[in-house]
């Protein structure tokens, strides 16, 4: 009896249950080497569903890809006996290093308000501030300069209408990495969305590491820096003291 | 050809790092300066992090000032003992200095006096170093032979002590100051000090252009060095990739340099100095007076 109605609840809670992602990535792990320069992740899958595709409302596809959080602070610039001085200053508790949306239409028309609350969808949504001063009225506009010049640099991006969805079962989209780029999980989230209703979530996560000479030189710097720093100093000596007997001959 | 920092985490352009090194070694070489003043604004422009621009800065200083005291030292022209006393006021000063950032730092606003130190020193040296160099020119040119006042304030000093090499018989007080507050000042404004250096050695302490440079390039490898270990340590804001490429171009660039100031006269040495002086200052002082086109910047949380 338990059973039956734990069983009932759990159908009455999930819906979702009837339409599942299976997902697949062109690669799961971004290696960072020298001569890394960005790239691009392909994510492509399928719905997999038991009964027939519902008509209405349409399958809308949306893809999040959100890079390790971070603190930040944003200074604003006030004019103070004629120059140009930081005056206010707003703590970001955390938003991520990197933070990709994109949507098979509109956002606003595939995810409602509530929804975007729920599973912080939207980049002003996926940013958490909540320790700016009393002193300080329009807070907002620090979060709003925080994304516009994030975005600026390509490392907040809401691409509308970039996933591909057919026959509301096949979607596909891709992702550009800019070439600044920090290491760690980058947390992967695809939402099916029915009339603004989220109806099936999966999460995933694609590994940005460093590689070899990029890996050695940061492991380097943190684990023994002064032994680094012994290393930087003598680099520089040894090519100063090149230089100068390389032009040495040339004068010979 | 895009290369990845590893500490900096950016991708930036490997041969526009090369041009910036070799530009600012080349004025390194001709002028004795390290070149910070002008690297590290520059640094920032092309968009690496603020920390990390100034001590990976401070590393290729050492590269290129090495190199530059190599070319020196086989012209006689480092006065190695009046350096090693600048360097001893040098490295109390940056002791010293980094109190004082500290606590400046404590009270908030440690940019814009950063800011403001460079636009003062900048414009009151460069200013005073165009007027007397172009007198100086113009004195040459109507013939007259230019006069060294051999005899001021300075000279009446105790602790007295010979350097051969400047010809002169001076105390060691003055260039232990001038060390003292170039050191200081570098530590505060995160650069080698040269640019102040140099024009305290010609005008305070009344040493010859020529042995100026020389001098000048050998107290800022110390100081510059003990900065790397220091950032090094501490911040772990030292990115080895981007100083190699700087000093490539800047060893090449130091050695380009000093033979053209070799070539050049000493006026025309010190009124070029002046006009990049002015220029780096003209620049920072517009940055402070003319509106910003964003109010808003991003930094990483509590300044480093």
């Amino acid at each position: 009896m338990r059973a039956l109605a734990f069983l009932f609840t759990l159908l009455v809670a999930l819906p979702a249950a009837a339409e599942d992602i299976v997902l697949g990535l062109s690669k799961d792990t971004v290696s960072i080497d020298t001569s890394f320069d960005g790239s691009e992740i392909l994510i492509f899958g399928a719905v997999k569903r038991e009964a027939p595709i519902p008509d209405d409302p349409r399958l809308q596809v949306i893809v999040t890809v959100a890079g390790p959080d971070e603190t930040f602070t944003v200074r604003r610039k006030e004019k103070v006996l004629g120059i140009w001085v930081n005056t206010d200053a707003v703590e970001i508790d955390r938003a991520p290093s990197f933070y990709a949306v994109s949507t098979s239409t509109l956002l606003g028309l595939s995810l409602s308000e509530t929804e975007d609350l729920r599973h912080r969808v939207s980049i002003p949504r996926a940013i958490r501030s909540v320790g700016a001063p009393d002193t300080i009225e329009d807070a907002t506009r620090f979060t709003e300069a925080l994304i516009r010049i994030k975005s600026r640099s390509n490392q907040y991006q809401l691409n509308e209408g970039t996933v591909s969805v057919d026959e509301q079962t096949l979607f596909r989209t891709a992702i550009e990495l800019p070439a600044a780029l920090t290491e760690g999980d980058y947390q992967t989230r695809i939402f099916l969305t029915r009339g603004g209703k989220v109806v099936s979530k999966y999460e995933t996560s694609i590994y940005v590491r460093k590689v070899g000479l990029e890996r050695w030189l940061f492991r380097l710097s943190r684990e023994n820096a002064l032994l680094y720093g012994i290393m930087s100093i003598a680099i520089a000596i040894a090519a100063g003291w090149s230089a100068s007997a390389v032009f040495r001959l040339f004068r010979a | 050809m895009q290369i990845y920092l590893p500490i900096a985490e950016v991708s930036v352009n490997a041969f526009l790092l090369l041009g910036l090194g070799g530009i600012v070694g080349v004025l390194s070489g001709m002028f004795g300066v390290g070149g910070g003043f002008l690297m590290t604004p520059l640094l920032f422009f092309i968009g690496i992090p603020p920390a990390v621009a100034v001590a990976t800065e401070a590393n290729q200083i050492v590269a290129s000032s090495f190199s530059g005291v190599l070319a020196h030292l086989k012209r006689k022209t480092v006065d190695l003992r009046m350096g090693t006393v600048l360097l001893i006021g040098g490295l109390v000063g940056a002791a010293l200095g980094v109190v004082v950032f500290n606590y400046l730092k404590a009270l908030g606003q440690v940019d814009l006096l950063v800011k403001l130190c460079y636009v003062v020193f900048l414009g009151v040296i460069g200013g005073l170093m165009f007027i007397e160099s172009l007198n100086a020119i113009r004195k040459t040119k109507s013939g007259k032979a230019p006069a060294r006042k051999k005899h001021n304030w300075v000279h009446g000093l105790p602790f007295k002590m010979r350097f051969r090499v400047s010809g002169l018989y001076i105390s060691v007080i003055p260039p232990l100051l001038v060390g003292v507050s170039v050191g200081i000042l570098a530590a505060i404004m995160g650069v080698g000090g040269g640019f102040i250096m140099v024009p305290a050695m010609i005008y305070l302490l009344g040493m010859p252009t020529k042995v100026v440079v020389g001098t000048s390039l050998f107290q800022i490898i110390f100081v510059t060095a003990f900065t790397t270990l220091l950032h090094a340590t501490t911040n772990f804001t030292v990115d080895i990739v981007l100083a190699v490429l700087l000093l490539i171009g800047g060893v090449i660039g130091a050695q380009v340099g000093t033979r053209i100031g070799v070539k050049l006269k000493a006026e025309q040495l010190r009124i070029l100095l002046a006009i990049m002086v002015l220029a780096v200052c003209g620049k920072l002082a517009l940055d402070l007076l003319l509106m910003p086109s964003e109010l808003y910047s991003v930094g990483a949380a509590d300044g480093h």
